[in-house]
């Protein structure tokens, strides 16, 4: 059955923070629509709201031009939605086979009988994966889901929201694990589900893509449509529209710094098992910006230098010394620092003070011997309240209650305050807004003005473009391409992201 | 009309918010003043004493456990372990002839040893908290039966090759749990001093706050820089070291080598340190905390008993008072606690 799909004026907050600011769009049967917007402009929070996540928002939404009720993600799809969220993780069901991970839907509803045996399972699933053009083999479908690379699991995830029929796809990012062969099997399913009648929302930050599938483009920023085209697209205005000008402006103004003095030299470095090794030199006074796919090794390798992790094969030079971290308190006695992926697993500590997170990692140095000093705690944190702006009531509130941006510069921020010789940031500015984005981004300009160096790890190249000074492209765990900034493009780099080994 | 509700909404935040912080203390002040109008031996201070007297085992007991709480784990086998400090002890002054400053030796050690043992298996074997001291619970609770070939020890008791037993519970071992300072027992005084040894520690010193990042969250802690296995190796060593410290008064008060000592205490000792993190709404193990939950339990249990409270519905007492904390922690309290939950 065909649907329209029409959202009016919904706006949705979260605290005193307004996320969404009164948007309103429609998608016809047979057409796709294409979000395009910048990290916080409220993309995943729509999303969320048309799966069914949140509940609570003003504003309504219309399916077929009647109301409709999405009180929860069941609800959602009784009503002919499916979403396949960004993050594989969350919809992935360790422990459980191929098979039952693409049923699992409908073995959770009692549709497949929970004591289902493997064959009728097989069976099910190979009819599922049919339906799709995906000839997945009975020996994967029967084999444990982890043992499926990231990008088979995305395409596991679509294949199942697509076992519902689904009247209304909601698809985000859904490439940013594929490879261009698999990203082009996607695109034809996805044509031929337009051709069939499903309203789609695709999310994606690849230009390209959209070009290829969308037939309109809504540009959020801040929560507000800046602008909604048709094709042909216009791509300068639209990313004017998502970046915001003054964003352009300083992005222009930036100088590129180049440093000299080779601080941290990485020789035939393995990140994966296959993978190829290579060598290279990170310098201070500039700031390295590593970039790849999701899986492309980025966060194995920050985790390697830091001493979390080893690396399959290789040596590291500190400073012209043989340099072999154990653990991340070796990395942290020569000044090497890590701000990690994911602040909320592997930075925030429950109904902890901004005070107690800033000095966990220094303890030593707020204490007389073994005994703290509240009061160096309370001027360290105070120091890193006003030198990153943080905006909160107290250096006694907690990180959690702060908001995303606020906590990413307290995640920052107490790296910042002590001395750091090298500070490796992963993805430091996911979820985070823009005003915080440039202000980390600064205050990590001027750690290497100062002889230091920084490397970020991101998978936006936006953010990179921002930050950077010379750009690492990592793919599937090897360096493809090293280059300053001012002597690369844009596209260029797109183009050397996505080219396979 | 929007401005009222807010208001009396705002009421209600304030007395949950009370509640919450200092519910449990107002429970205590209630039970032990009502006990202290109804029941005239309540008020004796000889009553009182006696009855802090033995709630300290519990309470030193229960400290050992917060420190085990404080790194996200929990120490199963402390019953055990103050169970294996009577049996040695009387093995030490009854069967050896030993003095009692060698029996109180000999017990810390093997409580350090005990707590190597579950550092040991959590640390290097990476055996799961629960699961790894759930094991050296029972090893702990076999082995010390080996020596004494299952009896208990006493003094002039019969020994395998038919003489008599050459020791006894010495007069200076005796003291530890009858001594008193002024009209202050020894274990008192000694529970007294571990709290707040207790409580420095985890709050003052360098040691204690890298024991509760660990706790809170041991990747960020890793990435931070502590040495995570270090501390949840320190806080094992503690708790097993606490509890052979009440496991010495325990013997010193039952003056013979009851195997069936400190069978009860481990539940007990739980009790006290998961209503402790209810305690001013801490939301986390803390000293004073478990030491105002023993207090209440003692407080509960002496005064129903003086009551006439049947001794066999004292566990329905203690299950109510730690389901009243647990409520005040988790069904009242806004902030989530990420401690109790682990276990």
């Amino acid at each position: 059955m065909k649907k329209s799909l029409e959202i009016r004026s919904v706006r949705k907050s979260f605290g005193s923070n307004e996320v969404l600011k009164g948007i309103s769009f429609r998608i016809e049967p047979g057409e796709i629509v294409s979000l395009l917007g910048a990290n916080g402009a409220g993309k995943s929070t729509l999303i969320k709201i048309l799966s069914g996540a949140f509940t609570e928002f003003d504003g309504e939404i219309l399916i077929n031009d009647q109301p409709a009720n999405i009180s929860s993600p069941l609800q959602a799809r009784s009503q002919g939605i499916e979403t396949v969220h960004q993050k594989i993780n969350e919809g992935i069901i360790a422990g459980l086979t191929v098979a039952e991970n693409l049923l699992f839907d409908r073995i959770a509803l009692g549709e497949i009988s929970r004591l289902a045996s493997p064959s009728k399972m097989v069976r099910e699933a190979r009819n599922v994966m049919k339906s799709l053009d995906l000839d997945w083999d009975d020996s994967i479908l029967k084999d444990d889901v982890f043992n499926l690379g990231i990008a088979d699991q995305q395409l596991l995830l679509l294949a199942r929201a697509l076992s519902h029929s689904p009247a209304l796809l909601i698809l985000d990012e859904p490439t940013s694990a594929l490879s261009n062969a698999e990203v082009s099997r996607l695109f034809t399913i996805i044509q031929k589900l337009r051709a069939d009648g499903v309203a789609i929302l695709y999310v994606s930050h690849r230009l390209g893509e959209l070009e290829e599938l969308a037939d309109r483009l809504v540009v959020l920023r801040d929560g507000v449509i800046q602008s909604i085209q048709t094709k042909p697209f216009e791509w300068a205005d639209a990313l004017h529209d998502m970046l915001g000008m003054d964003l352009r402006d300083s992005q222009f103004g930036i100088e590129e710094e180049r440093g000299t003095e080779v601080l941290l030299s990485i020789k035939d470095a393995q990140i994966f098992d296959e993978s190829k090794p290579w060598s290279i030199g990170i310098r201070s006074g500039e700031v390295t910006g590593v970039i790849g796919l999701l899986g492309a090794g980025k966060s194995e390798l920050a985790r390697a230098l830091f001493g979390a992790d080893k690396l399959k094969g290789g040596t590291l030079e500190f400073l012209g010394q043989a340099f072999k971290p154990k653990t991340p308190l070796d990395a942290i006695r020569n000044g090497i620092f890590l701000i990690s992926e994911d602040r909320a697993r592997d930075g925030i500590l429950e109904n902890w003070s901004i005070s107690n997170t800033t000095s966990l990692p220094f303890l030593k140095k707020i204490a007389s011997g073994k005994i703290l000093n509240f009061n160096k705690e309370t001027e360290l944190a105070t120091t890193l309240i006003e030198r990153l702006r943080v905006v909160t009531e107290s250096h006694k509130s907690t990180v959690d209650s702060l908001s995303g941006g606020n906590q990413q510069k307290v995640m920052v921020g107490r790296w910042l305050v002590q001395n750091s010789r090298l500070l490796l940031l992963d993805e430091p500015f996911r979820g985070v807004d823009i005003g915080a984005r440039r202000e980390i981004a600064q205050q990590i300009r001027d750690l290497v003005k100062a002889g230091n160096g920084a490397v970020i790890f991101s998978s936006d190249i936006d953010e990179i473009l921002e930050s950077a000074d010379r750009v690492l492209i990592m793919v599937e765990g090897d360096v493809k391409f090293d280059s300053y900034l001012s002597e690369t493009s844009r596209n260029e780099i797109i183009k050397k992201m996505s080219e396979v080994a | 009309m929007k401005k009222g509700n807010n208001l009396s909404q705002g009421k209600e935040f304030v007395a949950r918010d009370f509640l919450v912080r200092y519910g449990f203390i107002l429970v205590t002040l209630i039970s032990f003043v009502s006990f202290f109008a109804t029941q005239d031996t309540f008020r004796l201070s000889t009553t009182f004493f006696s009855m802090l007297k033995y709630t300290s085992v519990v309470a030193i007991t229960g400290l050992g456990i917060m420190l085990s709480m404080a790194v996200g784990g929990l120490d199963l086998s402390v019953g055990a372990t103050a169970g294996m400090a009577v049996t040695l002890s009387a093995m030490t002054m009854v069967v050896y002839n030993k003095p009692a400053i060698v029996a109180v030796g000999l017990v810390l050690v093997a409580g350090i040893l005990i707590g190597c043992l579950n550092a040991f298996l959590i640390v290097v074997l990476k055996i799961p908290d629960l699961l790894a001291t759930l094991a050296s619970m029972f090893a702990i609770m076999g082995l010390k039966l080996v020596p004494v070939n299952g009896r208990s020890v006493s003094s002039g008791m019969m020994m395998e090759n038919g003489s008599t037993a050459p020791g006894k519970f010495t007069d200076a071992f005796l003291k530890i749990d009858s001594g008193q300072l002024g009209p202050i027992p020894y274990a008192v005084i000694l529970w007294m001093l571990l709290t707040i040894a207790c409580w420095l520690f985890l709050t003052r010193t360098t040691w204690g706050r890298a024991m509760y990042a660990v706790g809170s969250n041991p990747e960020a802690s890793l990435l931070a820089g502590i040495n995570v296995k270090l501390y949840r190796s320190l806080a094992y060593i503690l708790s097993a070291f606490l509890a052979s410290i009440s496991g010495l008064i325990l013997a010193s008060r039952i003056g013979q080598g009851d195997i069936s000592a400190g069978n009860s205490l481990l539940l007990d000792s739980v009790a006290v340190a998961l209503v402790g993190t209810s305690v001013l709404a801490m939301g986390k193990p803390n000293a004073w905390g478990t030491a105002l939950g023993a207090f209440l339990m003692g407080v509960v249990i002496t005064g129903l008993t003086i009551a006439g409270f049947p001794y066999y519905g004292q566990d329905v007492v203690k299950g109510a008072v730690l389901l009243l904390a647990l409520v005040f922690s988790f069904t009242l309290s806004r902030k989530k606690s990420r401690f109790i939950s682990a276990v």
